[in-house]
Formats: C-alpha cells, structure tokens, sequence
C-alpha cells in the first residue's frame, strides 16, 4: 500500500501512539484487502459501545487512547437510554459502566449521539459518492444503497482508527468493481410495511455477502429500504443492494443483469411471519418492540397516529435517536400518552434490558435475525398494527 | 546455534520470541478461548486443553464474532495472550486485536509453517522487520 510521507511519520510513531496504533490497524487492513492507499473520510460512526457486546477488554482499550478525531464521528447504540435506563430495569452496576464508554468516547471528540440512523441527524448528513467508515450492519447498508454513499464494514477498532486518522484504506464498496450486483432477486408480489423486513430476512441468507439487485412490484420509500437493508445485513452479511429504478446507483449505472438469481414468491414471505424464532409457535409475545433501525420522524408519526386515543396494557418500545426524539417531541407525548415507552440511545437488540421477557414481536427483520440469540427471548414478526394489537393496544 | 530466517507479511508490528503452539483448526477468539487463563475452552478444537500464554500460537486464520479483537485485548491485559502469533493468512478480527494488543502477529511466511514449525519449537517473531527466526534442525 502506497503512504504519503505524512502517513508514514504516523505509523512511525512520530504523532504519538494512539495515531500510530491507528494507522497501523488501517495499513494492516489495507494490506490484507489489497487496498493501494488511505483516502480520506467524510464521517465515520463507530461500533462497541454498547457495555453488553464489548465489556471491560473494549472499555479499557478505548479508555488508553488519546487524541481527537478528525472527522465528525458518532456511536452505535448504547446498552440502555442513558437518561431514562432506570424506567428500563438496568442495574447500576451496568448503567455505571456503560455510562464510562461512553465518556471515554465523548474525550476523543467523538458526538456522544448513540444511533444506527446517523443520516437522520443534522451535521451528519452523507451525499451520493461520499466515502465514510461507518460500522453499524443497517447504517452500512443505508450510506451505500439508499444514499449512493460508499464505506466497508468497518469493525469498531477500525472505525475508530479511522475517525482519529481522518481516512480509510481503499478497498471493498469503496471501488467501483466491488459494487456491482452479483445476483438479482425478483420479488412479484406487492410488499407492504414490515414485508420487507422480512424479505430482507429471507433474502440476506441466500444472498451472503453478494451484493443483490432487486426487481421489484410495488414501490418502497426510504423507510422501507432501510427495513430490508437491516434484516439483510443481519440474517446475510449484505452491505449493499442495488433496486433497479429506485435506488440512486442502480438510476446512473446500467447493472447487466446477474445470472444468479433469487426468486421469492409471497407464500416464502407469510411463512417468516408465521415462525417463532428460539421458541414453540405457542409462545405468548409479552412485550413488542418497534425501531430497529430507530425511527424516522415519519415513523414516529405513524406509531403516534395508530396509538391515537388508546391504552396498552403489556410492555411496548419505541427506539429511536435522541436527536430525532427532541426534535418531534410532541410526538413522542402522544406515542407515551398510551404508555408506550419512547426510548433514545439503545435499541431491543443491544440492550439487557429485555432479556427477562418470553417473546418479543417485533417488525423489523433485523430485530427479528438478533433478539432470540442475543437477548435469549423468542421473536416473532409482524405488521406496526399487530405489534400494538399484540400489547393490548386495540382497545 | 545456527538459524533460518523466513520472510513474512507484517501485521501487527513488534518482536516477539517463545516456543510454538500449532493449531491445524481457526480460531475464534470470542468462544473458543478462556480470557482470563488463555486456556483453549472449546472441546472440538485442536488444540483444546493447552494455555496459549506467552506461546507463539500458529493457527490458519481467525473466525467468528469481531468481538474477538476485544478478547484478544482482554487476554493481554490479564497476562495470558499469547507472546506472538503466525498465521497463513491473517483476517480482520484477529489483526486488529493483535493491533490493539501489541502482539506481533506475521502471515504470507515463505513456507509453510506447518512444514517447518513444530510444537515447542523455539521461535522468535520480528513482525518490525518483516521475518521469523528458528534453530536449523
């Protein structure tokens, strides 16, 4: 890999360790993915923060570094609301130490804003070409695929590395070759709502890590792309997709057809949504969670609207960002009118929280692919309606 | 005592010497090994039972979870990671918590380590300069 001067001087040491570990962590990716040089980064958004997945070793590691970051950064969700985790049943223990990653971060520069929907946020907007180093699965998948942006999956170490280095090596979704789909997926049938989260689901483990072209029959927003991304980033290992007239890449560039191809038919979709997953289809879902991704204000809007004049009786989550939460509060009043819990910073995946729960249903794919393993609660599928229904929100 | 020097890819930079422990099996960090011991808890693996610490540990490549860079970490920070690793070819979780770690981590050797390394072996590991170092036999 080719280093200007500059960089050499860095991996030599001579900026101080922390750059010097950093660069060296991004040379070393670089030479293993055949990158030919570092380019520069627009933002970055950094993985391992919730004090669930990384632990002490994470916490340490982070807490040795020294230095600001180069580009504007933010974090992946955190293990709880870092206002309200009492409401949420965390134990202090937990909330003392998550709260530490979080500072540790906040003293690289690094916005203490927790989220897998940094586009939504203001000064963190990504635009078509845009190289980052972004690290969430769905946050990936959007920045390539709905915006046209282009990063890796990065690791959280090297996401770090390289928001403290302000660049990234070169390789992977960076270059053009490697975006170019490898197999289409033709859906027929017209998908509504929580469908495409599972399609995403069904589709991201037949697609691995290819990179999918989709022809489709019904038309999906933004929203809904960010469904079918996330459920393929979790179920697959899928950092972009292609829809043909839809999605801005697939709009400039004429994709040849791929001669692999899926084709998935309604009744494989039905089928997601009949399953319990980690548990008997028998089992009761006892709390429902919605924003896996975090909602859009639209989102937010259309949860509030459903809610409208009702009372829930069993445990319901609304995850979303905290800037998005402040900026629509009115809307989070009437979505905790009904005592839904509004939460900000986390999500039902990285959080303890719901692990005491028997089943979770849940409209997102992504959730759907995580919950049983990471959480050990059951998880089923369904519409943003039956999710409120099934918390006794249909009275 | 005479030795040969075998060139290498650098990964995580460093100079590392100890004797060898051979892994045929990848490894995930996460699951497979004991962060506090370093002690290989993985029942179907290779080289389960044995204590990777201050060892240079041969194995093909990493595998599983990225948080596998962090367990790395959390091995050196209670005193058990290994001294080096050599691996036929290094991936990202294992390289970045070598990075992270400050253990010389090497791949692409000339030769096949399986050919010329053993168990025991003496081995001293210069990531910084690009080569691996053993007695002739």
């Amino acid at each position: 890999m080719h280093l200007t001067k500059e960089e050499e001087r860095t991996l030599n040491g001579e900026d101080g360790e922390t750059l010097q570990k950093a660069m060296e962590i991004l040379v070393a990716l670089g030479d293993i993915y055949g990158a030919d040089s570092l380019i520069p980064v627009k933002s970055a958004q950094i993985a391992g923060v919730s004090y669930k997945t990384i632990g002490d070793a994470g916490l340490e590691w982070i807490s040795d570094l020294n230095g600001k970051v180069k580009v504007p950064s933010i974090l992946n969700p955190a293990g709880m609301d870092m206002q309200r985790w009492k409401d949420m049943g965390i134990e202090p223990d937990f909330a003392e130490k998550q709260v530490e990653v979080i500072k540790a971060y906040e003293s690289l520069g690094i916005r203490s804003m927790c989220t897998c929907t940094p586009y939504y946020l203001e000064g963190f907007s990504a635009t078509y070409g845009d190289h980052l180093a972004w690290s969430e699965s769905s946050a990936v998948s959007y920045a390539n695929s709905v915006i046209g942006a282009r990063t890796n999956r990065e690791g959280g170490p090297s996401a770090l590395s390289a928001a403290l280095v302000g660049k990234t090596a070169n390789y992977g979704y960076h270059l053009d070759e490697n975006r170019v789909p490898t197999v289409s997926v033709t859906v027929e049938c017209e998908l509504l709502g929580s469908d495409y989260g599972a399609l995403g689901y069904l589709a991201g483990k037949d697609v691995g890590n290819r990179v999918p072209i989709f022809y489709m029959a019904s038309t999906p927003s933004s929203d809904n792309l960010k469904a079918l991304g996330a459920a393929m980033a979790a179920s697959g290992a899928v950092a972009l997709y292609h829809v043909e007239d839809i999605t801005p890449e697939a709009q400039k560039v004429s994709f040849a057809n791929p001669e692999d191809r899926i084709v998935i038919e309604r009744s494989q979709i039905d089928e997601v949504y009949e399953e319990v997953i980690g548990g008997t289809d028998d089992l009761e879902c006892d709390i429902a969670a919605v924003g896996c991704p975090h909602c859009s204000a639209d989102e937010l809007e259309n949860i509030a609207r459903l809610l409208e004049g009702k009372g829930i009786e069993k445990e319901l989550w609304v995850c979303t960002s905290r800037e998005v939460a402040e900026k629509n509060a009115e809307l989070v009043k009437q979505i905790e009118q009904s005592g839904a819990k509004v939460l900000c910073d986390t999500c039902m995946v990285v959080s303890p929280a719901t692990e005491g729960h028997n089943c979770m249903m849940v409209n997102s794919g992504k959730a759907l692919a995580y919950v049983p393993g990471m959480c050990k609660v059951a998880a089923k599928i369904g519409s943003l309606e039956e999710c409120i229904k099934k918390v006794g929100g249909d009275n | 005592m005479v030795t040969i020097k075998i060139k290498c890819r650098t990964i995580a930079r460093g100079v590392a010497e100890g004797e060898v422990l051979l892994s045929t099996d990848a490894l995930s960090f996460l699951g497979n090994v004991d962060p506090k011991n370093g002690v290989v808890v993985d029942p179907s693996h290779a080289i389960y039972g044995q204590c990777i610490k201050d060892k240079i540990l041969v194995f093909p490549h990493g595998k599983g979870s990225t948080v596998g860079s962090y367990v790395i970490y959390q091995l050196k920070k209670n005193n058990v990671a290994p001294a080096g690793m050599i691996n036929i070819d290094s991936e990202p979780i294992v390289a970045v918590g070598a990075i992270i770690s400050d253990i010389p981590l090497v791949d692409r050797l000339e030769e096949d380590p399986y050919e010329v390394l053993s168990d025991g072996d003496h081995v001293k590991v210069d990531s910084s300069n690009g080569y691996i170092e053993i007695p002739e036999k």
